[in-house]
């Protein structure tokens, strides 16, 4: 369908859309801890739920970085027409993104303060997460741009689409926070998590049921693309998956079986990405630009692929190590850095 | 409002953002050169007071990183919010320049930083000292990529220009444009020497509680060392910036000159202090010295520069505004002069530290070097308006299309939590620059609960009092 185009500006697309895609992940249970704290009983818990986060939150968060600076040098047009056209949400996300950074860092810091630092903590996360979801929303719905700028208004954002994906990105963020909890802590904070994740499953479940109905129906390409034949037999897969997993999520929830439900609830964002991608293929800014039209030149994205190519490996395994080296459980005895 | 519309804004909450986050890269190139020669020292000589010293300023310099991360996470998104026309039409030039600038942190903060914040008690010596050389190297080539896309912006080469876009050309020749060795030299030079004033300020602060403190003594003396020859050679480093201004940035030359006309056959005044009034094209209240500015940028008694009225009024700078932060710049570069002269004679009639009012001074002084690279930085970006890419596209032209009211919001939000977390962070770092410099080792990294992607966690102080 598209192979006379160039392969360069593909390739970039799947290099952020890695970056994006681990972003969410990783950023997203961070955030969903910070979301499920007001649920905590306790100072102590509070101290576990943060602990199990704490070693490489920062790392998760510079993925949000080179995301960013990356559409910036490969995609000019993404970076100038959504930013610009999402600039409330955005500039909110980022404010919200402060209060909780400096959070981590303070709260182990300070007695005296510490309740307000949790405020900070979880205001931060859930606002951060909300202006994500609407940003997520927006542009979903769509973009007016012309002549590689964005031709909207102000609040063009502002739908009840986008305030429905906010909404929903909070509970999904919160069920991988929940996800993350159930691997790394035991005891009271596990059982926590574990009683947070069948509503917070059956939630996000429902969610992308809505948006799943709600971009085909707004948007007949994209219905024509799911539902004509033979694309319904093997897409269908997807929405299947899905539900699969979800099931499986809920047994394992009845039988505490921890080990997987976290991977399983990453798998079932990645389903959900996937089938963004399967939707709006090759629009990176709905419903009119396509990854070619908003591609840097080929001097461009090639001279940056050099940088990519050294230093991405080399954040894998260190991001890799970090993790393997943080595995276990916390515990309030190996809280040291407090 | 007070005559302001979106675009002021948007060029307003830009300079706020910039100016806070400049002081912490500053902070982070000087620091993480100063730390590299302590620990040098400490190796060559065995001298326990450097390795003491080391274990002060690590930690106001994982501070200090920290904060930059924080910040420079706004300035990653920046471009395109408040400019996203030049991100577009520029994007192929400057955002490949900015992504390598992230990618260099990025792969500084994975590897290097971690050794050197908590791998003290992990790695030997030279292994440690390599990884302390390692993040001092990659602070500058962090600092490389962003002033290449500065200077580019400021003196545009290798490119070519197809529909409004600015599409590479020859790489080799967008990397090594006409300003960037002077900007390069002149701002590291600045990180430098900030750092050097601030750690006097604290030596004095320490001296003046504690008279016999051998940390506070040698960081005295280190920084009046670096005083007496960084500051002179900066002033060079200057001088030749300013001629390559000229060259190719007349316009902004003549606006920190304050020169407005040229008299047939007459050398360009010196305008000691003045005020450019930009409606009657004049400096008002000026003091001038007559062909002193001749001497210094023509190299002759009666060479004349371009003047401002030159070029027509809409492209001029703001004169005030470049006239001043110019002078300010200037001004407390002549003062950390006279500070090292002062210093170093002092210290050789061997009263270095036993001047109280010295001491006072210095610590008085501790910022300066952070004020005059601001001012410094005021005057190269308001030098270049109203031009985004000098001489190609105006700044009128590069905005977003953002509304007044969205400016206003953000603009107020940004000054709000910023205020907020400056007052934390500053807070913070005083509360370690009070303490004995002297102190426990910090541990972590992998293994540990500590790690080099969260900087902060190299510091174990309270946050309370």
């Amino acid at each position: 369908m598209f192979t006379d185009m160039p392969i360069l500006p593909v390739i970039w697309f799947a290099v952020i859309g890695f970056a994006v895609a681990m972003y969410i992940i990783l950023d997203g249970f961070s955030l969903g801890i910070g979301i499920l704290f007001p649920f905590s009983k306790s100072d102590s818990q509070r101290d576990l739920m943060m602990g199990s986060v704490m070693p490489v939150w920062d790392g998760n968060q510079t993925w949000m970085i080179l995301a960013g600076a990356g559409l910036y040098g490969a995609f000019p047009v993404v970076y100038a027409t959504i930013l610009p056209a999402l600039y409330l949400p955005l500039v909110l996300m980022l404010l919200a993104l402060i209060f909780r950074g400096i959070a981590f860092e303070f709260r182990g810091k300070s007695r005296k303060y510490r309740h307000m630092f949790d405020l900070a903590f979880a205001g931060g996360s859930v606002v951060a997460t909300f202006a994500q979801g609407v940003v997520l929303g927006g542009i979903v719905h769509g973009l007016h741009v012309s002549d590689y700028q964005f031709a909207g208004s102000t609040f063009d954002w502002l739908t009840p689409f986008s305030l429905f994906t906010g909404i929903a990105l909070v509970f999904g963020y919160a069920s991988l926070g929940a996800g993350w909890l159930v691997v790394k802590t035991e005891g009271e904070t596990q059982n926590l998590a574990y009683k947070a994740l069948r509503p917070l499953t059956l939630l996000l479940l429902l969610a992308m049921a809505i948006i799943s109905a709600w971009t085909p129906l707004s948007n007949s390409a994209i219905a024509e693309r799911w539902f004509s034949t033979p694309n319904v037999y093997y897409l269908s897969i997807v929405p299947v998956l899905v539900v699969l997993l979800a099931v499986n999520i809920f047994f394992d929830v009845t039988a505490r079986r921890e080990k997987l439900i976290f991977t399983k609830l990453v798998m079932l964002f990645m389903l959900g990405l996937i089938g963004l991608v399967i939707s709006f293929f090759p629009y990176v800014v709905p419903p009119s630009v396509t990854l070619w039209d908003a591609a840097s030149g080929p001097s461009s994205q090639s001279f940056l692929i050099v940088g990519y190519a050294v230093i991405l490996p080399i954040v894998l395994i260190y991001t890799a190590y970090s993790y393997y080296v943080f595995r276990g459980k916390v515990k309030p005895g190996n809280l040291h850095h407090y | 409002m007070f005559g302001l519309d979106a675009v002021d804004l948007a060029r307003f909450q830009f300079a706020f953002t910039v100016s806070y986050h400049i002081v912490f890269p500053a902070l982070s190139i000087g620091l993480a050169s100063f730390l590299m020669a302590l620990e040098a020292l400490w190796l060559k000589t065995g001298n326990e007071v450097y390795h003491g010293l080391y274990r002060f300023w690590i930690r106001i310099f994982a501070v200090g990183f920290g904060l930059g991360v924080v910040s420079g996470v706004v300035m990653a998104y920046e471009f395109g919010t408040n400019w996203s026309v030049f991100a577009q039409r520029g994007g192929d030039i400057t955002g490949v320049l900015l992504t390598y600038e992230v990618l260099t942190a990025f792969f500084l903060e994975a590897g290097f930083l971690g050794v050197m914040l908590f791998g003290e008690n992990r790695v030997n010596r030279t292994t440690h000292f390599l990884a302390t050389c390692m993040v001092a190297i990659g602070t500058l080539i962090s600092a490389t990529w962003i002033l290449i896309s500065n200077s580019w912006m400021q003196t545009p080469a290798g490119y070519h220009l197809v529909d409004g876009h600015f599409l590479p050309a020859d790489w080799f020749s967008i990397i090594f444009n006409p300003s960037f060795p002077y900007r390069f030299v002149h701002m590291v030079l600045a990180a430098f020497i900030s750092v050097s004033f601030l750690v006097a300020g604290v030596g004095g602060y320490h001296l003046l509680r504690n008279g016999k403190d051998p940390a506070a003594r040698k960081m005295i003396s280190m920084a009046m060392w670096m005083a007496i020859i960084a500051v002179p050679i900066q002033i060079v480093a200057g001088d030749m910036h300013g001629l390559n201004t000229l060259r190719h940035q007349p316009a902004k030359l003549a606006a920190m000159e304050g020169h407005w006309e040229n008299q047939p056959g007459e050398g360009v005044p010196l305008a000691l202090v003045g005020w450019p009034d930009m409606k009657q094209e004049r400096n008002r209240f000026s003091i001038e010295i007559p062909h002193v500015a001749s001497l210094y940028l023509t190299h002759t008694w009666g060479g004349q520069i371009q003047s401002l009225k030159d070029f027509p009024a809409d492209e001029r700078p703001d004169v005030p505004l470049v006239f001043w932060t110019f002078r300010i710049m200037v001004g407390i570069g002549m003062l950390m002069l006279l500070t090292g002269v002062v210093g170093n004679y002092l210290r050789w009639r061997g009263k270095l530290f036993t001047t109280p009012l010295f001491l006072r001074w210095v610590t008085i002084f501790s910022p300066a070097g952070f004020i005059a690279l601001i001012a410094g930085w005021v005057t190269t970006e308001a030098g270049r308006q109203p031009w985004v890419v000098y001489g190609l596209m105006r700044t009128a032209d590069a905005h977003s299309p953002l509304s007044f009211g969205e400016m206003v919001a953000s603009l107020t939000g940004f000054i709000v939590v910023y205020a907020i977390i400056f007052a934390i962070g500053i807070y913070y770092i005083l509360k370690l620059i009070r303490k004995e410099p002297q102190g426990e080792l910090p541990s972590g990294g992998p293994g540990q609960n500590n790690t080099p992607k969260r900087p902060f966690s190299a510091t174990l102080e309270s946050f309370d009092d």
